[in-house]
C-alpha cells in the first residue's frame, strides 16, 4: 500500500515557521542558481523586460565566452594563483595550528597559555580592510616601518607595492597570521579531549615525550585532521577576496601573484563591466568547487563514515 | 578517589616538558602574541602621532611628537563619520535579530523529527553548500530582480543565513530540548508558534548568543556587500569599513560629504595619515574590547559546529 502522507495542522504551523528562510533560500540560493545559464549567453539588458525575460531572449553563444575569456593570459594566471596558493594554505593550515597547539598544551604556565591564546585570536576577528592598513603601515614606501628601518641599517629602501616576488610570501604570512589562533583552538579542543591514563601508561612505559606526540597524539587528532584536509580541498577553487583584493591595494605590477578567480570575477563585472568573462569564470568555478566538494566527501565517507560531511 | 587525583597529579607533574623546552615554547607563544597584538598597538600610535612627526620619521612607534589632530579632525567631520557609525551599528544589530530568527527557525523546524517535509528542507539548505550560483548571477539577480541596490537590506539580507548556523542550531535543538517537554506542550494544546517562541528559544539562550555572536562580528566586519550594492552617489549609506576602504587613495569622501563647512586653512593641514589610522582605531578597538569576553562562546560554537547531523 502506498504511504499517504497527512498533512497535520502541527506540519502545517513548522512550514509556516520555516516559510521566511525557505523564501530566503528561495531568493539568495536558488534563483542564482538558475541565472549560471547567463555564461552560455550574450546578456544585454532589455529596456523595457525584467532581468528574467532579458535573460532568456538574449542570444545563445554555446561556449564563446569561455573561448574568449582563454583566449586571454588572464584565465591562466587567475586559475594558477588559485590553486597553487590554495595548495601552500592547504597544508600550512593543517601542519603549523596543529604544531602549535601541541606546543601550547605542554606549557607549564596555564594562564600564560590562556593569555597567548587570546591574544593570537585577535586577528580573525578583524576584517581586510582593517588588515590591509596594518601592513599599509609596515610597508608603505616612504613612511613603512620596514623601509625606515633598512634606512637605519643603511640599506636600500624597498618598492613593496612594486615588487611581485616578495607577494606570495606576503600573502602567505598574512593568511597563516589571521588563521593561526582559529585553526589552534579546534585542534587544542581535541587535544584536551585525549584520555590522559594513555599519556600516563606511555609514561610508565619509558617513553619520551616526543614519542607521546607521535605516537599517542598524532594518531588520535588524525580524523579531525583528515576532515579539515579534505574540507580544504573541496574549496581549492575558492580564494579569501580581501586578502587577495585589499591587501595588495590593487597594485598594478601585482597582479600576476595577487590576482585570483574571485578578484578576476569580481573586476570583470564592476570595472571593465564584461558580464561575458566574469559570468564564464564565475561558471567555471562553481562547477569546479562542486566536483571537488562532492569527490572530497566521497573520499572521506570511503576512509570514515561517520566523518564525512554527507 | 582523593588518592587517585593525586597520583594522576604526580604522573602530569612527572611527564611535563623540561623546564629549557617550557621557556623556549613560551618564548614562542609569547612572541606570536605580540606578533598578533603589534599591528594594532602600532595603529594607535600612529593616530597619535603629529603630522610632522609622520612627515619626518615616517610611522614609528615612538613618533617624536604626539597630538591628537587626527581625532579632532574626525570631531569636526562627525556627521560623515558618525552616520557611517550609525550605519555600521544599525546593520549588525539589525542583520543579527534577523539572522538569529531565520536561521532559529529553520534550525528548530528542522529538529522535530515527525515533521513532514523535514528531508526535504534540509536537502534545500544543503544543496547550496556544495553548489552556488557565482557572485555574477547572485549580482544581477540582487540589483535587477529583487531591487536592493542601494538600499540598507543589500547589506543585511544576503549574509543573514547560513547553512552551517542552520545545522549547529538543529543540533543543539535536537540534543538538549527534551522531546518530552514539547510533546508535554503539545498535549496541553501549543501551537509550535508558542513551543517556539516561549519554550524552545528561551532554554537556548546560549546556542543563539553563540550563533548571535558568530553573526555580529560578521555584520560589523562586512564592506563586501557595500562595494558591491552601494553606489557612489549614495556614499551616506557607507558602513565605517566601507568608508575605511574608500579612503585609502584620498580622503575626499569626509569632506565633501560633509554639511559643516570646513576652513580652507584646515583642509591644507589635513593629517591624512593619522586620520586614516584614527578611523582604523575606531573600527577595531570596539572588536578588541569585546572579543575576549566572547572568546569562550566563539569556542563552544566551533566544538558544536564539529557535531555531525
Amino acid at each position: 500500500m502506498r504511504r499517504r502522507y497527512r498533512f497535520s495542522k502541527e506540519d502545517l504551523e513548522l512550514l509556516l515557521i520555516a516559510l521566511p528562510t525557505v523564501v530566503w533560500y528561495i531568493l539568495f540560493c536558488y534563483l542564482p542558481m538558475f541565472g549560471i545559464i547567463i555564461a552560455f549567453k550574450q546578456f544585454r539588458p532589455l529596456p523595457d523586460a525584467g532581468f528574467i525575460m532579458s535573460l532568456i531572449k538574449s542570444e545563445f553563444v554555446g561556449f564563446d565566452n569561455f573561448k574568449f575569456l582563454f583566449a586571454t593570459p588572464d584565465a591562466w594566471i587567475i586559475f594558477r594563483n588559485t590553486l597553487a596558493y590554495n595548495a601552500v594554505f592547504i597544508v600550512l593550515d593543517i601542519v603549523i595550528p596543529v604544531a602549535l597547539a601541541i606546543m601550547i598544551s605542554q606549557l607549564h604556565s596555564q594562564k600564560l597559555a590562556k593569555v597567548c591564546q587570546t591574544a593570537m585570536f585577535l586577528p580573525h576577528f578583524l576584517s581586510w580592510v582593517v588588515v590591509s592598513y596594518f601592513v599599509f603601515a609596515f610597508l608603505s614606501v616612504d613612511k613603512g616601518l620596514l623601509n625606515q628601518l633598512y634606512k637605519a641599517l643603511g640599506w636600500e629602501s624597498v618598492e613593496w607595492y612594486m615588487q611581485p616576488r616578495y607577494w606570495p610570501y606576503i600573502l602567505t604570512f598574512l593568511h597563516l597570521w589571521k588563521g593561526m589562533g582559529y585553526g589552534m583552538v579546534v585542534y587544542l579542543a581535541s587535544i584536551s579531549g585525549i584520555d590522559i591514563s594513555l599519556y600516563e601508561a606511555a609514561l610508565i612505559d619509558g617513553s619520551t615525550k616526543w614519542q607521546q606526540v607521535k605516537y599517542i597524539t598524532l594518531p588520535m587528532l588524525k580524523p579531525i585532521i583528515t576532515i579539515m584536509f579534505i574540507l580544504s580541498i573541496g574549496h581549492i577553487f575558492t580564494t579569501d577576496f580581501g586578502l587577495f583584493y585589499n591587501i595588495p591595494r590593487n597594485s598594478g605590477p601585482l597582479i600576476n601573484v595577487t590576482q585570483t578567480i574571485d578578484v578576476y570575477v569580481y573586476k570583470a563585472l564592476m570595472g571593465m563591466n564584461n558580464i561575458g568573462f566574469s559570468s564564464a569564470a564565475a561558471f567555471l568555478q562553481s562547477i569546479f568547487g562542486f566536483i571537488t566538494i562532492t569527490t572530497a566527501n566521497w573520499i572521506v565517507r570511503k576512509i570514515d563514515p561517520n566523518s564525512s560531511l554527507f | 578517589m582523593a588518592k587517585d587525583n593525586l597520583f594522576s597529579s604526580g604522573i602530569t607533574r612527572f611527564n611535563r616538558i623540561s623546564t629549557p623546552v617550557n621557556i623556549l615554547f613560551s618564548l614562542i607563544f609569547i612572541s606570536l602574541a605580540l606578533i598578533a597584538v603589534i599591528p594594532v598597538i602600532f595603529v594607535i600610535i600612529i593616530s597619535f602621532s603629529s603630522a610632522e612627526s609622520i612627515q619626518r620619521i615616517g610611522y614609528s612607534f615612538f613618533p617624536q611628537e604626539w597630538s591628537i589632530d587626527a581625532y579632532v579632525y574626525l570631531w569636526n567631520l562627525r556627521d560623515v563619520i558618525g552616520r557611517s557609525f550609525l550605519v555600521s551599528v544599525g546593520i549588525t544589530i539589525v542583520g543579527t535579530v534577523i539572522g538569529l530568527f531565520l536561521n532559529s527557525t529553520m534550525g528548530y523546524v528542522l529538529s522535530r523529527k515527525n515533521f513532514v517535509l523535514r528531508n526535504f528542507f534540509t536537502k534545500l539548505i544543503f544543496i547550496p553548500m556544495l553548489f552556488s550560483g557565482g557572485l555574477v548571477s547572485s549580482y544581477l539577480i540582487n540589483t535587477q530582480v529583487l531591487k536592493l541596490g542601494n538600499t540598507y537590506w543589500a547589506l543585511i539580507l544576503p549574509m543573514a543565513v547560513s547553512s552551517f548556523y542552520i545545522i549547529v542550531l538543529r543540533t543543539f535543538f535536537q540534543t538538549t530540548v527534551p522531546d518530552s517537554l514539547i510533546e508535554s506542550a503539545k498535549i496541553d494544546g501549543a501551537s509550535q508558534f508558542t513551543i517556539y517562541f516561549k519554550i524552545v528559544v528561551p532554554i537556548s539562550l546560549p546556542a543563539l548568543a553563540t550563533i548571535g555572536l558568530f553573526l555580529s562580528f560578521a555584520y560589523w566586519n562586512s564592506w563586501f556587500l557595500a562595494m558591491l550594492y552601494i553606489q557612489s552617489t549614495h556614499q551616506h549609506m557607507y558602513p565605517l569599513q566601507y568608508v575605511l576602504m574608500s579612503i585609502e587613495r584620498n580622503l575626499q569622501f569626509l569632506t565633501q560629504n560633509s554639511q559643516f563647512m570646513i576652513p580652507e586653512e584646515a583642509l591644507r593641514r589635513l593629517p591624512a595619515e593619522s586620520v586614516r589610522m584614527a578611523i582604523v582605531v575606531i573600527v577595531v578597538v570596539p572588536i578588541t574590547l569585546a572579543y575576549p569576553f566572547f572568546q569562550k562562546y566563539f569556542i563552544s560554537g566551533l566544538t558544536i559546529g564539529a557535531i555531525k547531523g
